[in-house]
């Protein structure tokens, strides 16, 4: 079920939270919200579940306009934050729940329930734990539940806000393999909601990110990742380090000096250039066109050395990423061009 | 220079008199404190009850049944217990459709509500029963057309019930509003986004969630259903046999200098409090954790 969202604009009390969005989601597909607080990714997502009412625009599961069903009716799988069990209902209860509260006509028979929800326990890995309830499991365990629940009704789309926000790095490493795995065998259309890059990268097919309640851009983790189309994505996701520059003559200036680095476009001013602190190569001071700066801390950082930089006058230093055994002390002086980088007009 | 006998020895273990928590009184100020509570609870709350039952039994357990067989007293136990069948299930609806309607909507004039809920603890209970000998009694408005149709309120059955069902309105909502508030309405949406109905969610989510603070304050609203006495005595006429309830009845009789039936029956109400209290404690020592955390009666 492809679900395709459009112009959608959702406003609490006069404060636009979603601004005029559209977003095509193709059938099958996992695709990450990614933004930071407030960027209207979770007001997203509970609009596609019609637990919020757009202020104008439309949304269609497949040909069909939802926008007007209740939560209810367009069948979707959501996965809360805080998990929502039903804490008075047992694991094995809380997973039925959907289909036990279904009209006679469409509810299966209380075993075929019973059995439908124990194939699910099996799918989540939580086979033997039927009788417990919510508070005697832990996060991981909860959080298998409520995603077992969602689907025990068979949803069009699955809904995940937040999914493993409340839980440690360990766990959260192992259900994010797990969760890609599952919806690989499942084939749902799944839509979550994170504020973790790493997550989104690793787990989605496709990254929507978000800030201030607009898209600011919709691709692939690599297309994101490599080709961010504007500053506030390059600083977002992955390390950055910028540097204002000036376009002249078809090359990049700082300082007073072309640094090496052709200008994509020709348009003369300030700009912005914006690169990835392990993306630099080295080279001799004073020998060709480079940036050039004094160590002015340094600090190591898994397999590599990251040193800031103060370049020429700037106040914001740059960071970039040295071998761990580079010599380089306080105030030594380094020279380096960005092997891959983007020029954004303007500063930023 | 270390001097020898200041250096710390953590080996030194610290004798407990001297290793006091900083919020700890010292022994003294403590059992005077303690003791002071103690002398005034026994003085006005445990004493005043226990005479209630050395009265009731003054004259021998005998005298004490037979006022329960007097026409009037049985009566006024009937009317009684009519009356806390009809306003606890009554302010149980409205009390859970109030929590419900606060805790769990945004809307204008939300905190005004909750103040109105309030009211009938800010005022006192005579002028509520003064309220609606105002509203329906002979000389209001309404008094003539009530009369036309021959309705009864003031002085009569449904008077004491309106009266009785304001009194003990907050009771319920007070107790369901903060829990409800803390729950949220993430589980509802969970179940709405299961498919199920509004009644569904309502029956199998919000209910199981509030039952044992729903529980307390039926308590709390019965006991006091059956107690109330100042907008009860307004609006009843005193019409023994017909229009008085235990409490009003308690007061026919202590003035008739009839102590020990007084007190006989008086016990009956003394035994509910203490019932309330005892299912009170249970609740707070088994659910304490599900009860509203703000506890403001």
């Amino acid at each position: 079920m492809d679900i395709r969202v459009d112009t959608v604009r959702k406003e609490f009390s006069l404060y636009p939270a979603l601004n005029d969005v559209s977003l095509e989601v193709k059938s099958s597909e996992l695709i990450a919200l990614l933004g930071p607080s407030g960027s209207g990714k979770t007001t997203l997502l509970r609009l596609i579940a019609g637990l919020e009412l757009p202020t104008a625009g439309r949304i269609f599961f497949g040909d069909e306009d939802a926008s007007g069903k209740t939560v209810q009716e367009r069948n979707v799988g959501f996965v809360f934050q805080a998990y929502a069990l039903f804490r008075n209902m047992t694991v094995l209860d809380n997973i039925s729940f959907g289909l036990k509260v279904r009209p006679r006509s469409t509810r299966p028979p209380n075993a075929e329930i019973r059995r439908r929800a124990m194939e699910l326990l099996d799918l989540v890995q939580l086979t033997g734990l039927e009788k417990r309830f919510p508070q005697q499991l832990s996060g991981g365990q909860r959080q298998r539940v409520a995603l077992a629940r969602a689907l025990a009704i068979e949803p069009r789309v699955l809904l995940l806000d937040e999914p493993f926000g409340a839980l440690d790095a360990q766990v959260r490493k192992e259900l994010r393999k797990w969760l890609r795995e599952i919806h690989d065998r499942t084939g749902h259309t799944t839509v979550f909601v994170t504020h973790d890059q790493e997550e989104a990268l690793e787990l989605a097919d496709r990254l929507v990110v978000m800030s201030q309640g607009k898209i600011e851009q919709v691709g692939t983790p690599d297309e994101v990742y490599d080709r961010p189309n504007s500053p506030f994505v390059f600083s977002f996701i992955g390390e950055s380090s910028s540097i204002p520059v000036a376009v002249e003559n078809r090359e990049l200036w700082s300082g007073g000096r072309a640094i090496g680095l052709p200008a994509p476009a020709d348009a003369p001013g300030e700009a912005t250039l914006f690169f990835r602190p392990h993306d630099v190569e080295l080279v001799e001071d004073g020998v060709g066109a480079a940036l050039a700066g004094v160590v002015a801390a340094s600090r190591r950082v898994g397999g590599t050395r990251r040193v800031e930089l103060e370049v020429g006058g700037n106040p914001n230093r740059v960071e970039i990423d040295l071998p761990f055994d580079h010599p380089a002390g306080e105030r030594t002086r380094i020279a380096f061009r960005p092997k891959r980088w983007r020029v954004f007009p303007g500063k930023v | 220079m270390y001097d020898e006998e200041v250096i710390y020895d953590s080996r030194r273990l610290v004798p407990p008199e001297e290793h006091t928590r900083p919020t700890t009184e010292r022994p003294w100020v403590r059992r005077t404190l303690i003791g002071i509570a103690v002398v005034f609870m026994g003085l006005v709350l445990v004493l005043p009850l226990l005479l209630v039952f050395v009265e009731a039994f003054r004259k021998g357990a005998e005298t004490y049944f037979a006022a329960f067989s007097d026409r009037n007293s049985q009566s006024a136990i009937t009317l009684t217990l009519l009356v806390a069948a009809i306003a606890v299930p009554l302010n149980l609806v409205f009390g859970v459709a109030a929590a419900w309607c606060v805790a769990k909507y945004e809307f204008w004039g939300k905190s005004f509500l909750i103040t109105l809920i309030d009211l009938p603890f800010s005022v006192s209970p005579v002028v509520s029963g003064m309220v609606y000998v105002l509203l329906f009694g002979a000389q209001s408005a309404l008094g003539p057309i009530l009369k036309a149709n021959h309705i009864e309120i003031i002085f009569a059955v449904p008077g004491i019930v309106l009266a009785t069902i304001f009194v003990t309105f907050p009771f319920i909502a007070r107790e369901l509003i903060p829990l409800m508030e803390d729950q949220g309405s993430v589980d509802e949406e969970a179940a709405l986004s299961l498919g199920a109905t509004g009644w569904q969610t309502f029956t199998r989510v919000t209910l199981p969630n509030i039952k044992w603070g729903l529980l307390y304050g039926v308590l709390l609203c019965n006991a006091r259903a059956m107690g109330e006495f100042g907008a009860v005595s307004v609006v009843s006429g005193h019409i023994r046999g017909k229009t008085t309830t235990m409490p009003l009845d308690i007061e026919i009789l202590y003035n008739e200098y009839n102590f020990t039936a007084a007190f006989a029956i008086a016990s009956l109400l003394a035994m509910l409090a203490l019932v309330t209290l005892v299912f009170k404690t249970i609740l707070e020592f088994r659910f304490g954790d599900e009860l509203a955390g703000t506890r403001r009666h």
